[in-house]
């Protein structure tokens, strides 16, 4: 009954939302904002790809607010689950010899991917958020593919809060050199190059840290209730 | 025919957001419920990018010299959903949580048996 209930009002919502949405053409380019940004992008920011300009440049606060946001969500998650009480340690069987010595050779080459990716964040696809992802899918690996190591928090903590102070502290001496914050102070170099961009090359080191460290955080908090 | 060959991403993206809501709407489940959510995201996401989608258009990336600047995708909805997904595994992780925390508390996932959630 609830779901014969559910499926009519979703056809009246739908029949809403299309009557609406076949009014919005498909497949052609609609914002004045974005042909700017194409256009301006590499000779204001010096980078590459588009997407990380306007992340990191264009929109450099709204990226700060993010990080906030996933900080806190990592904190509130810790907070949680930290009430609660350990239950004796449980008995594991060490994984056999093969899933071992393979999670431990590609450990590090998961790691290396990782640090590739949000190293060229601003030439390629890619970036501090997902670069981040990338090296937690290492540490998810190793729990579960050796179960008896542990991460060491107190140095996941540092890595976090140094990529976050990293973040702020460039924010801030950009307002002291040019005006405002999250100022692109530093050399915009040769498109194209490595060293290009300013200081979006810095964030996204720092974002990589942070997001790394905070979601192996997360993955750690829940793998210890499971 | 021709109206569904031209609205197709809009109607799977669309379809997306429905079936979680039919989730939010049917289940009793906490998990469930923290997976409609998260199918909702993820189609809410994908009428993002669809809308900044540009027939036959390139990444909004230059690696290479010769692209044509007018040929690209909208790359603010790009970054606009960067931000999303984000936010997105954010609220994901803390639902899961809470619901370890009221599994321990209750001993039941059942939204209609703990008695206190009742207003």
């Amino acid at each position: 009954m609830r779901k014969i209930i559910a499926i009519i009002l979703l056809f009246i919502l739908s029949f809403a939302v299309l009557s609406s949405i076949s009014k919005i053409p498909f497949g052609i380019s609609k914002t004045k904002v974005g042909k700017y940004y194409i256009n301006n992008g590499i000779e204001q920011t010096g980078a590459v790809n588009i997407v990380t300009s306007v992340v990191l440049n264009y929109r450099g606060m709204d990226t700060l607010g993010e990080v906030t946001v996933l900080f806190i969500g990592a904190i509130g998650l810790m907070a949680i689950l930290s009430t609660i009480t350990r239950k004796t340690e449980k008995k594991l069987t060490p994984s056999s010899s093969i899933l071992s010595t393979g999670c431990k050779f590609l450990f590090p080459f998961i790691l290396l991917f990782g640090s590739y990716i949000f190293l060229n964040g601003h030439l390629s696809p890619g970036g501090g958020f997902q670069g981040g992802a990338i090296i937690a899918s290492a540490f998810l690996l190793k729990y579960l593919g050796c179960y008896e190591k542990r991460i060491n928090e107190k140095k996941f903590k540092v890595a976090e809060s140094l990529g976050g102070l990293v973040f702020i502290l460039i924010g801030i001496s950009g307002l002291i050199a040019g005006g405002y914050f999250l100022f692109n102070f530093l050399p915009k170099g040769t498109a194209g190059t490595l060293l290009s961009g300013g200081i979006i090359p810095i964030i996204y080191i720092a974002i990589g840290f942070k997001v790394g460290a905070e979601i192996s955080g997360i993955i750690d908090n829940l793998m210890e209730e499971s | 025919m021709n109206f569904l060959f031209n609205n197709i991403y809009y109607i799977g993206s669309f379809g997306l957001i429905f079936i979680g809501l039919f989730i939010l709407m049917t289940k009793h489940n906490l998990i469930k419920m923290i997976i409609g959510l998260n199918i909702m995201d993820t189609g809410i996401n994908l009428l993002f990018i669809t809308i900044g989608y540009v027939r036959k258009a390139t990444a909004p990336i230059f690696s290479k010299p010769d692209l044509n600047p007018q040929n690209m995708v909208d790359p603010v909805v790009q970054a606009l959903i960067l931000t999303a997904i984000v936010i997105g595994l954010a609220v994901l992780a803390m639902a899961l949580s809470l619901s370890i925390r009221i599994y321990q508390f209750y001993g039941t996932l059942d939204i209609r048996k703990i008695k206190e959630q009742k207003w």
